[in-house]
């Protein structure tokens, strides 16, 4: 079923689709700037309306898409509003605009959703706090950036707010900027997910010279039909540009030297570069456990729900390209797996709340790369699998983030070991945090066994039996985890004074939870495959199939009951196990040392081994020889200058004895 | 007089009021500077506007004609016999230069409020100095251009070597020497082009007629390169650059980077692209080598200082790598990027410069090391400094991201006369210094202005003045301007360095 759209005549939150990421921008400004420094409480209200006002607009923008595309039908990619912001050359222009299509809709609603929540909840966890009002116009910043990252219609503008994003979860990572721990944590944040914009800038200048090279200024490689939905003539950095068949069809024929690989492959892995970094797969995943360093609000928001999404909205958006790279999509599909269990392991040992939750979002994420990287264009039920993950995890990971941040509020500690007992004292976060930990451990009727049942789906119907196997597992160890912080935390004594003085948070943190684990219930029976797909066919809702649901509840099952056993009266049992492991325990408790490899290369290998010497360098060796011809011409003067006597004498003997010697080299020459 | 004339006169005048004032009156001095400077800047606020209606794009089609013309042209003879002639004019390319020289003298002054010792002298030949430098830019004569070139250059020794700090002396002495240098050499081909010309003009239009050979432009392209690269901070002659901006005061160093440094790129692309194509593509993979160094060795170099100033001074050489880059790409995006880059640094040095003086006024200490949670006590500096160094890790939304865009996207398409894959080659090695200006940038202020207050007297010191808070102020919203909306400035250059391109293209 073809739907006609008429760009020009769409209804009004369309055509004013900029104003999702504006409000957000517009405050930012305003509190920063003015209000700020009036009033604390008032910068809360002003920051928290606008992300609402946001999220008013993004939801009258879904309805009017899912109005004219009807659910079910096809999903084209509208852009309805524009503006020509930067020409690069003739023919090469970046247009800013707003995307419009299924996963930017979705990945609006979940921004301004959670957004919204978590503006709310800050206002209560921030109280007072010095840097109150700070605190919100940096969490505007994020949101504005976010927003204008999913509403990206072209690649630059992507990597524009793709560094903006990292700015701003730089500042909220760092907003205890007197605590060095906060302040190296950001650095590192910053620096590791730099590195990995290079991948991407790498990426994107080589998409931009063949898109641009490969048609000239005059052949519009996409159908007409698919340029009639911009209101703006279509650019070689366009999204709609760069997945279109023509142009993937010329670009995948070329061949990177005599390698066998074709350059397609190599541009997409090199942007798949810079989604890793943002999604912090393995082995870019270090500066995540760290930027839980930031208040616990900005965890939520950022580093669970919407920012490390990113990369996997990149690879979702440039799906077509990485489907007919084929390698490139492999890489995204191991790198995916491979991070989804090694985080699930480290998570099993670490005893900072945060931390396991840091790792749990890092192996939800690989679970979302895997099933980008199972789907193809043919068969893209693991594309809506993905999709469908980012958007129930977003509920329930951002629930138990700001369930641990409410537990960490009344406790004053990040340490497991510190709490216990805490379903007395906090009703609602216990209860909302067990909602969580049964979803994301992928029990029914809860949302996370839906999307995790269709990732599995996916990889086995795609034939990827490996990686099938091994989504199980992580399961499996996903349930483990879970239990085992929740159990400590919840159940068993009070083990400190301060746990046993903790006290349920204040409204204004509680009513954003249980708005969570409302969601968390239900999100799981929106028909995703109706909304969100890709390609002609259309990924059926399958419903719920036994021959993966009972082997994926049965690994729940296991985990949850390993981490009852073991977690459940005194803990020795779990200590005895931890023993008899020895240094595996401890490897995966440093987990694996990835740091300290880093930390070497970095501090030992470049700042040592290149950066010192080049200062050196500099100053002994280039400047040195600087140096040595300035001395030269000194010591040469000197050296002439004993000829300067004054005397008239032996200025004439010196012009004799001159003059002989022209004569005779000119007689000499003469012979 | 027309209004180029008057935008060299009145930073002359000025400086001949500073003169005349008696050194007792050394506030007022500040002030006549500060209306002087100020008078200049809305000078060029009148010029732009001008030039803007003048030259207004309102058809794509005319647009190309109307912005390549000079604009605002005034030719008296001078010495005629020599064919030299007083003949200025602008186009999009001066015209940024201009906006970028007031903003930076007009800031330069405020933040050099505070200077106390022979205040008059100071501030007269800083604004001879600038009064050299806004010649240079509308200057179409060579030999007009070379006098106003010296005229820039020379007062920086007595700048340095009596208000300077530290082993100021030996700075300004080898600053002054390396650039006389780079002088000589551009002098040298300024006279074989003069001469075997034989048109017996110094008309830089004129010359541009001049049917040069190829084998006449490939030696004197290097010349014309290499004596502009000195002052540009080209690999291997960057060295003055570290000593001379630490033993600055501070103005001097926000004009020096700021601008001064802007004076190389323009003359090289002035003058060496434009006269010399031929040259310019038998030497342009040579130097987008030489200039690739320039970009990672200077960063490299950056991360270990320990000396804020000598921290900004690798930056810099690293970033005026990419203006030189720029201009070696001999593309129209990297020629726009490296105008385009000479603005962006300029601004963004300059509230560099600007900022370390600010901090040392307060700390009296430049050494990174020696200084800690800053940020509590100044918040508003330590923002600044913050904006600066997202502006120099090219953070998109502020100027240096789109200069940098511009002339990665230029080298990264190559142009015909340079093998694509030694192009892609170097681009890509270019790249390679965003991640480590990210870690020096964060390294250092993270040091500087975050974490706990590491010295007791520290938690007394003060945030900025009113005449700092103006000066970043300014600094700051030119970043963001350019870094928002870039199109107004990109199509200020576009089209201007559209005949430098089309006489590249000419000859093949």
């Amino acid at each position: 079923m073809t739907t006609e759209i008429d760009i020009q005549h769409l209804g009004f939150a369309m055509r004013h689709a900029w104003l999702v990421p504006a409000f957000p921008l517009v405050s930012f400004v305003l509190v920063a700037l003015f209000i700020r420094p009036l009033s604390q409480r008032f910068s809360a209200v002003v920051a928290t309306l606008a992300v609402f006002s946001s999220w008013v607009v993004a939801c009258a923008i879904a309805c009017e898409y899912y109005r004219l595309c009807p659910p079910g039908g096809e999903h084209p990619v509208l852009v309805p509003w524009a503006f020509e912001w930067l020409r690069y050359q003739p023919g090469f222009t970046v247009n800013v605009g707003v995307i419009v299509d299924p996963i930017s809709v979705l990945l609006m609603l979940v921004v301004t959703t959670v957004s919204t929540l978590v503006h709310i909840y800050s206002s209560g966890y921030m109280k007072g706090d010095p840097g109150y009002g700070r605190f919100f116009a940096y969490l505007n910043l994020f949101t504005f950036s976010m927003l204008g990252l999913v509403a990206a219609p072209n690649i630059v503008q992507m990597y524009v707010f793709w560094e903006l994003v990292g700015v701003s979860s730089f500042l909220l990572i760092g907003f205890y900027y007197q605590k060095p721990s906060a302040v190296s944590a950001s650095k590192k944040a910053f620096i590791v997910t730099r590195f990995a914009d290079l991948g991407f800038l790498i990426g994107v200048l080589t998409l931009g010279y063949f898109a641009f090279n490969l048609f000239g200024a005059t052949a519009p490689a996409v159908s007409a039909r698919t340029a009639a939905h911009c209101t703006m003539p279509l650019q070689p950095m366009d999204f709609l540009y760069l997945t279109s068949p023509e142009f993937l069809a010329k670009f995948g024929a070329l061949a990177a030297g005599s390698t066998g690989i074709t350059l397609l492959t190599v541009a997409m892995v090199l942007v798949f570069m810079g989604a890793a970094g943002k999604s912090a797969m393995f082995p870019l995943h270090i500066w995540l456990p760290d930027a839980m360093e930031g208040p616990t609000p900005v965890s939520a928001l950022i580093h669970a729900a919407t920012m490390v999404v990113a990369g996997v909205y990149l690879v979702a958006r440039m799906f077509p390209a990485f489907a007919v790279s084929g390698a490139a999509l492999l890489v995204v599909a191991y790198v995916g797996a491979f991070t989804s269990l090694f985080a699930a392991v480290i998570g099993t040992t670490q005893d900072d709340i945060k931390r396991v939750l840091a790792f749990s979002t890092l192996s939800q994420l690989g679970y979302m790369m895997l099933a980008l990287g199972v789907a193809t264009m043919d068969s893209p039920l693991g594309y809506t699998a993905s999709m469908f993950h980012l958007f129930t995890h977003a509920c329930f990971k951002a629930l138990l983030f700001l369930g641990a941040g409410s537990v960490i509020h009344a406790v004053h500690s990040n340490e497991i070991w510190d709490m216990g007992g805490l379903r007395k004292k906090m009703p609602i976060t216990h209860i909302t945090f067990l909602i969580a930990t049964l979803a994301i451990s992928g029990f029914w009727p809860l949302s996370g066994f839906f999307s995790k049942d269709e990732i599995l789906a996916s990889a086995l119907a795609n034939g990827h039996t490996f990686i099938f196997g091994l989504a199980l597992f992580v399961a499996g160890l996903t349930a483990f985890y879970m239990f085992r912080i929740y159990l400590v935390t919840f159940w068993g004594d009070f083990r400190t004074d301060k746990a046993h003085h903790a006290h349920e948070a204040p409204p204004l943190m509680w009513i954003p939870l249980v708005i969570l684990a409302v969601l968390s219930v239900v999100a799981g029976y929106v028909p995703m495959g109706k909304f969100v797909s890709i390609g002609v066919e259309h990924a059926e809702h399958h419903g719920i199939n036994f021959a993966i649901a009972i082997p994926a509840t049965i690994a729940a099952l296991l985990g949850t009951g390993t981490a009852l056993l073991l977690y459940t009266g005194s803990g020795s049992r779990a200590d005895a196990i931890a023993r008899s492991l020895g240094g595996v325990h401890t490897l995966i408790k440093q987990k694996f040392y990835i740091d300290e490899v880093y930390l070497f290369i970095t501090h030992r290998l470049i700042f040592n081994l290149v950066s010192r010497p080049i200062a050196w360098f500099d100053r002994a060796v280039v400047d040195g020889s600087m140096n040595a011809s300035a001395w030269a011409t000194r010591a040469s003067g000197y050296l002439f200058s004993w000829m300067q006597t004054g005397q008239v004498q032996s200025y004439s003997a010196w012009f004799a004895c001159g003059a002989m010697l022209v004569l005779l080299v000119l007689w000499a020459a003469l012979i | 007089m027309g209004l180029l004339s008057w935008l060299i006169a009145v930073p002359f005048i000025t400086t001949l009021a500073v003169i005349f004032t008696p050194a007792s009156q050394w506030k007022a001095v500040r002030w006549i500077s500060a209306v002087g400077t100020g008078i200049q800047l809305a000078l060029t606020a009148l010029l732009t506007y001008r030039y803007w209606i003048a030259a207004a794009p309102d058809t794509t089609a005319t647009m190309v004609a109307k912005l390549t013309k000079l604009y605002f042209v005034e030719r008296i003879p001078w010495f005629e016999s020599l064919g030299i002639q007083y003949f200025v004019g602008v186009d999009g390319i001066s015209v940024s230069m201009i906006i970028l020289t007031s903003i930076i003298i007009f800031t330069g002054t405020l933040a050099s409020w505070n200077v106390e010792s022979r205040t008059k002298e100071f501030f007269a030949l800083l604004l001879l100095l600038v009064t050299g430098v806004f010649g240079v830019f509308v200057s179409f004569d060579l030999f007009l251009f070379f006098m106003f070139y010296e005229l820039a250059v020379l007062p920086m020794y007595l700048l340095i070597g009596i208000w300077g700090t530290g082993p100021k002396e030996y700075s300004a002495m080898k600053l002054t020497l390396m650039l006389l240098v780079g002088s000589a050499f551009v002098l040298v081909g300024l006279f074989a082009m003069y001469h075997v010309s034989g048109l017996h003009t110094f008309d830089l239009q004129a010359l541009a007629g001049a049917s040069f050979s190829k084998d006449f432009q490939t030696w004197v392209f290097p010349l014309i390169f290499v004596g502009f690269g000195v002052l540009g901070a080209l690999y291997p002659f960057h060295t003055w650059s570290p000593d001379g901006h630490s033993s600055a005061p501070t103005a001097v160093s926000m004009l020096h980077a700021g601008v001064l440094m802007k004076l190389g790129g323009y003359g090289a692309l002035r003058i060496g692209v434009y006269l010399l194509p031929e040259g310019a593509k038998a030497w342009g993979l040579f130097f987008m080598g030489l200039t690739t160094i320039n970009i990672l060795y200077g960063s490299l170099g950056a991360v270990m200082q320990k000396d804020l100033k000598y921290f900004t001074a690798y930056s810099s050489v690293s970033h005026c790598g990419f203006v030189l880059f720029g201009v070696a790409t001999l593309t129209v995006m990297g020629l726009k990027g490296a105008v385009l880059q000479m603005f962006s640094h300029g601004i963004m040095t300059g509230l560099f410069f600007g900022l370390i003086g600010m901090v040392y006024g307060r700390t009296h200490t430049r050494l990174i090391p020696d200084m800690g949670g800053l940020a509590k006590v100044m918040p508003w500096l330590a923002t600044s400094f913050y904006i600066a160094g997202l502006a120099s890790l090219g953070l998109p939304g502020l100027a240096g991201f789109v200069a940098e865009t511009h002339v990665f996207l230029g080298g990264f398409f190559g142009n015909p006369w340079s093998n694509p894959t030694a192009t892609g080659v170097l681009t890509i090695l270019a790249t390679m210094s965003i991640v480590v200006t990210a870690v020096y940038v964060l390294r250092g202020l993270a040091t500087v202005f975050q974490g706990p207050i590491t010295v007791a007297e520290y938690e007394t010191l003060t945030d900025a003045t009113l005449p700092e808070k103006i000066a970043t102020g300014m600094l700051i919203a030119t970043l963001v301007f350019v870094g928002v909306v870039p199109q107004y400035f990109i199509t200020l250059i576009e089209a201007s360095v559209m005949p430098m391109i089309n006489r590249l293209s000419m000859g093949s």
